[in-house]
């Protein structure tokens, strides 16, 4: 006696009731009151099986472990720098985390890396307390100098990537640029004037189209037509 | 952010910009938008870009200044609402939103655009005084041109409430058919310099970026106003000079778009 009351892919309003019946299971975003299961959440349906999830549309980044992300250095300190990193906690980049090499007790931290620089790290812990460490020390991870950083909904940032990372090699092979996704929701384009502009514009594309189907073949046919 | 930082005075350098514009082009759309408040007596809303400013022009009759007996007065405010930029607090008006009042006060009240002679009514007792309000609705740079363009857009679209004979009392429910006494339209326009380059109608990010600017008010017929110069850098005199030639030409630029909507 168990029936489902969304389609796939169906925008759901927080309150919603998606299914009835105990044979199916409440996913991500979603509760179960007696036998109906809600939507937590503004989002897109997801049925798989008989689990029902909901994506969300919009919302802040939540920091997990081993996300790699773009930050923004804030301060320095006695040990290290901070960052912001597009959520509402705190993150700290440990000098030992920062460089391979040796860095003396005196050295001035801000040369290796100033206030207002932009890093790409990685998340290797969040406390309880939602404080974020990072680190740099790992392959991809560095400084960022020249291009632009733009900033979308962090929530789209794997239909920017897409399966396989399908859809960013598709960008950088067509635009020519150096992109790097952070999880959080900020991306790094590097390239000539105009590659970095068409990318640009297709992650933009990409944004306000998330939920349409077929994006790939979209985002091909836009960047063709750019070229 | 430093990084765009960088790529936007390089990119400068080589006469290109980020989001494609050449250095002297206005974003699109540019969008004006008349009487959208009935409680003002004329108001405008436009949008250049992304960027978004709401006027409102509000009549009242004031006793008249004493060094001034036989004139009325004219007032501009401007608030920069912190929904419009993550930037912006509440509170009392910043230095930014100061600067913005003065910059289009002063391009209105020196080319003696609105003729507050005509404004008296009773010559050192009452006299109407205009007041000009200008809200950000939405902060993606160059608010100087946006709020100048909303401002007189305001000014020319407003008329006077009617003024109840006997009591005196203004009924600002019915307006009458009279327009202020707009003789001329300055109309502010802001070139910025980056990188040795001057470029106008910056984004946000190119805001963060510029060395110098100056805003320069002109009048329909090119004659200059106002001036108000910002940033760390020097300007030359011939770059000012060169300020003064494309501000005057943007200026013709944006009384044309304006007159689109002005019909």
């Amino acid at each position: 006696m168990s029936n489902i009351l969304i389609q796939e892919r169906s925008i759901v309003i927080p309150g919603e009731t998606l299914a009835e019946g105990m044979d199916y299971l409440p996913g991500d975003n979603t509760y179960r009151e007696d036998d109906k299961i809600y939507s937590k959440i503004l989002g897109l349906a997801n049925i798989s099986g008989r689990v029902i999830r909901i994506t969300p549309l919009g919302g802040p980044y939540v920091p997990k472990i081993g996300d790699k992300i773009i930050a923004k250095v804030t301060d320095i300190t006695m040990s290290g720098w901070r960052a912001e990193t597009n959520t509402a906690y705190m993150a700290m980049l440990n000098v030992k985390d920062a460089t391979s090499r040796f860095i003396k007790k005196e050295e001035d931290l801000s040369q290796i890396i100033a206030i207002s620089d932009y890093i790409i790290v990685m998340i290797i812990n969040v406390t309880s307390q939602n404080l974020i460490d990072l680190t740099m020390r790992e392959p991809g991870l560095h400084k960022i100098t020249g291009g632009r950083v733009i900033k979308i909904n962090c929530q789209k940032v794997p239909r920017v990537i897409g399966k396989q990372a399908s859809m960013i090699n598709m960008i950088k092979e067509k635009t020519g640029c150096e992109i790097t996704v952070g999880q959080n929701g900020l991306i790094w384009i590097k390239g000539t004037p105009e590659g970095e502009l068409n990318a640009e514009k297709a992650v933009k594309l990409i944004e306000e189209k998330s939920h349409l189907e077929g994006l790939t073949d979209k985002v091909q046919k836009f960047l063709e037509a750019l070229a | 952010m430093i990084v765009n930082k960088d790529t936007i005075s390089e990119l400068a350098a080589q006469n290109k910009r980020l989001d494609g514009r050449s250095l002297t082009e206005y974003r699109k759309p540019i969008n004006v938008e008349l009487n959208i408040s009935w409680t003002a007596e004329g108001s405008s809303k436009v949008q250049i870009g992304n960027t978004i400013v709401m006027a409102g022009v509000k009549l009242s009759i004031e006793k008249t200044y004493n060094d001034t007996p036989n004139e009325g007065g004219i007032m501009v405010n401007a608030e920069l609402l912190p929904l419009s930029n993550p930037d912006y607090e509440p509170g009392p008006p910043s230095i930014k939103a100061i600067e913005l009042a003065r910059v289009i006060d002063r391009g209105i009240r020196e080319a003696k655009a609105v003729d507050l002679k005509k404004l008296c009514i009773t010559p050192g007792e009452k006299a109407w005084f205009v007041i000009v309000d200008i809200i950000t609705i939405n902060d993606d740079g160059n608010l100087f041109d946006a709020a100048g363009l909303a401002a007189l857009a305001a000014l020319k679209s407003a008329f006077y409430p009617t003024v109840n004979k006997e009591t005196g009392a203004i009924d600002y429910k019915h307006k009458t058919k009279e327009k202020l006494p707009l003789i001329k339209e300055p109309l502010p326009v802001t070139i910025y310099k980056v990188n040795n380059k001057l470029l106008v109608d910056p984004t946000l990010e190119e805001e963060g970026a510029y060395d110098a600017r100056l805003t320069v008010a002109t009048d329909d017929d090119g004659t200059i106003s106002a001036l108000q110069k910002g940033g760390t850098e020097p300007l030359t005199a011939e770059e000012i000079s060169q300020i003064i030639d494309l501000a005057q030409a943007k200026a013709r630029f944006l009384r044309s778009e304006l007159d689109k909507f002005l019909k």
